[in-house]
């Protein structure tokens, strides 16, 4: 395997916004045993505003400093702003990724959507459509097209 | 950073007598065994004594074994060799799911080649039910490749009960023993052996070099055409520094193997009992009792493997996991998976193999480390909370 970046080895030893999280405003869910990768994000929104965000991870190095990141990224942000968030951005933001671990990203951009999702669908009674998320689903290991 | 290698089972270092044994091959005695002057002698007559202190530790005559590239050659060797060569009689292989890549795949590879695999699965505890075994052999059975011992658990199968089936019914024995030899006691006679794989690197030899048993006797196809080495079954200009060391690292393991299965069995053990005392939700996968001296490999429920690893690597501790993050491949590893674990719990599992430079203090002092290890990574887990709950609503494959 190609090894991990110095940025994704110092989130990894010290993740940042680890833990639960007092009544959260939103919550993101994604990943599963099966695949070895489970997120689980927590967001405070107050006017419009991400003004906290915590996680907590099951998986490899790479999960785990994904998910150190994009709890970085979001704080601060608009919901817009945070919609607009992807996995490359978190790959960047890492000094890059070993392909094999391509697909952390991809769940840590997923956990954000949903945490939002969340939120919307908690205030307005209308999120944003994403599809259920499927417990026998397959393992994201596979690539999607436009990270090959 | 003082550094703890807990890593035997993925190679071994090469031991100072064993260098020291091959270095006069490389500058000094450099020649073409297959030469007839000074320097060829030299090397043939060395070759000649490293073939028999291989021999000698498997109970076998020297005319029965020959030296390869390592354990993946043998066991190609062996399987694609004995298949090709008895097709006339069946088509028929025996093995098992917990074998290393090196058979599995070149299983794999005979079944494209029209051969028939039966893959036999394997108890809870990683043993093969000899039942099993027989019922699977059919008249057009010509192999059973069964492995001595798991790379992976340690778990060691009953292979002179396996080798006295294949016998009686007059079907070839191949075993990988490359995790076994040197470590416990081979008897390829009282045992029922036909063939039998090893690699020298995995007993403080070098790497790239390793060994095949054949009886005497048995149809097998040559591996490597062309010249007269290894009597014809595995041509090249023999690689004399490596097969030296080969040589000396038997020696050394014939030496010191009542003294070492003591020594570090008894690290095990202990190692065992404290680490399943002092962390909670943690299980040895396994056999306990038929387990390689050296083999230690549990799965820490709630967090995944590679972020154990680099969390021990970070403090100079080098084991390594099942997990399929530490693979590169897509799946945890297909031995924990085939003694029915969890997927959860395959991604789980950590591996420590012990050997002949481990000792009690390497082991108190990462009991202590990989507890704490534990603790800040199932603080981290989404598992640990929703399981202590008692809520786990992430589709019922969680712990099960
Ligand atoms: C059981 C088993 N078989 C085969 C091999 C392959 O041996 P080598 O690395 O010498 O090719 C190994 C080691 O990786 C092993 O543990």
């Amino acid at each position: 395997m190609e090894s991990y970046s110095n940025k994704v080895m110092e989130h990894f030893k010290n993740p940042r916004n680890v833990g639960d999280m007092e009544k959260p405003d939103g919550i993101g869910h994604v990943g599963n045993p099966v695949c070895g990768d489970i997120m689980e994000l927590y967001i405070k929104v107050k006017d419009n505003i991400i003004t906290d965000a915590k996680f907590k991870t099951f998986g490899c190095g790479a999960a785990i400093a994904t998910s150190s990141m994009v709890t970085e990224i979001v704080k601060g942000k608009t919901l817009e702003e945070a919609l607009k968030v992807t996995n490359q951005s978190v790959v960047d933001a890492l000094d890059g990724l070993p392909k094999v671990k391509l697909h952390c990203s991809v769940l840590a951009e997923q956990a954000l959507k949903r945490a939002v999702d969340d939120y919307l669908k908690k205030t307005t009674g209308k999120g944003l459509g994403l599809p259920e998320e499927d417990a026998g689903h397959q393992c994201m290991h596979e690539l999607p097209e436009e990270l090959k | 950073m003082k550094r703890i290698y807990l890593d035997y089972a993925a190679t071994t270092p090469v031991h100072t007598e064993v260098f020291r044994a091959m270095e006069p091959y490389f500058t000094k005695y450099f020649g073409n065994a297959s030469t007839i002057y000074y320097y060829g002698r030299e090397s043939k007559k060395a070759i000649e004594e490293a073939r028999e202190a291989f021999a000698r530790l498997l109970g076998a005559d020297q005319s029965e074994v020959i030296f390869t590239s390592g354990g993946t050659e043998s066991d190609n060797h062996a399987i694609k060799g004995v298949a090709y060569a008895n097709k006339n009689k069946g088509n028929h292989i025996i093995t098992s799911k917990l074998e290393h890549h090196a058979v599995l795949e070149t299983c794999h590879f005979l079944e494209k080649e029209g051969f028939k695999v039966t893959y036999l699965p394997v108890g809870a505890d990683g043993l093969l039910n000899l039942e099993d075994l027989k019922s699977a052999i059919t008249d057009k059975t010509i192999l059973i490749s069964i492995m001595a011992a798991n790379n992976e658990i340690g778990v060691l199968q009953p292979v002179a009960e396996i080798g006295e089936i294949a016998r009686e019914k007059k079907i070839l024995f191949h075993t990988d023993a490359v995790q076994m030899f040197g470590s416990l006691p081979v008897d390829v006679e009282k045992m029922n052996i036909d063939l039998l794989s090893v690699s020298a690197h995995k007993i403080y030899g070098p790497k790239g070099i390793g060994g095949l048993f054949i009886r005497k006797g048995t149809k097998i196809v040559s591996y490597m055409h062309g010249g007269e080495q290894e009597k014809r079954r595995r041509a090249g200009t023999e690689n004399v520094a490596g097969i030296v060391g080969f040589g000396k690292a038997c020696e050394i393991a014939a030496r010191d193997m009542e003294k070492e299965i003591k020594r570090i069995s008894r690290l095990r053990d202990l190692f065992i009992s404290d680490l399943l005392k002092k962390i909670p939700e943690v299980k040895l996968n396994g056999s306990l009792v038929k387990r390689l001296p050296n083999n230690v490999n549990v799965s820490v429920k709630y967090i995944e493997g590679e972020s154990m690893i680099l969390n021990l690597d970070m403090e100079g501790i080098c084991a390594s996991s099942g997990s399929a993050c530490t693979s590169g491949s897509l799946e945890p590893s297909h031995v924990l998976r085939a003694l029915g674990l969890s997927h959860e719990l395959s991604h789980g599992s950590v591996r420590f193999t012990l050997g002949k430079y481990t000792t009690k203090e390497d082991m108190d002092a990462v009991l202590l480390k990989f507890s704490e290890i534990v603790d800040r990574l199932r603080k981290l887990s989404p598992l640990y909370k929703s399981e202590k709950k008692g809520e786990c609503n992430c589709d019922g494959t969680c712990g099960g």
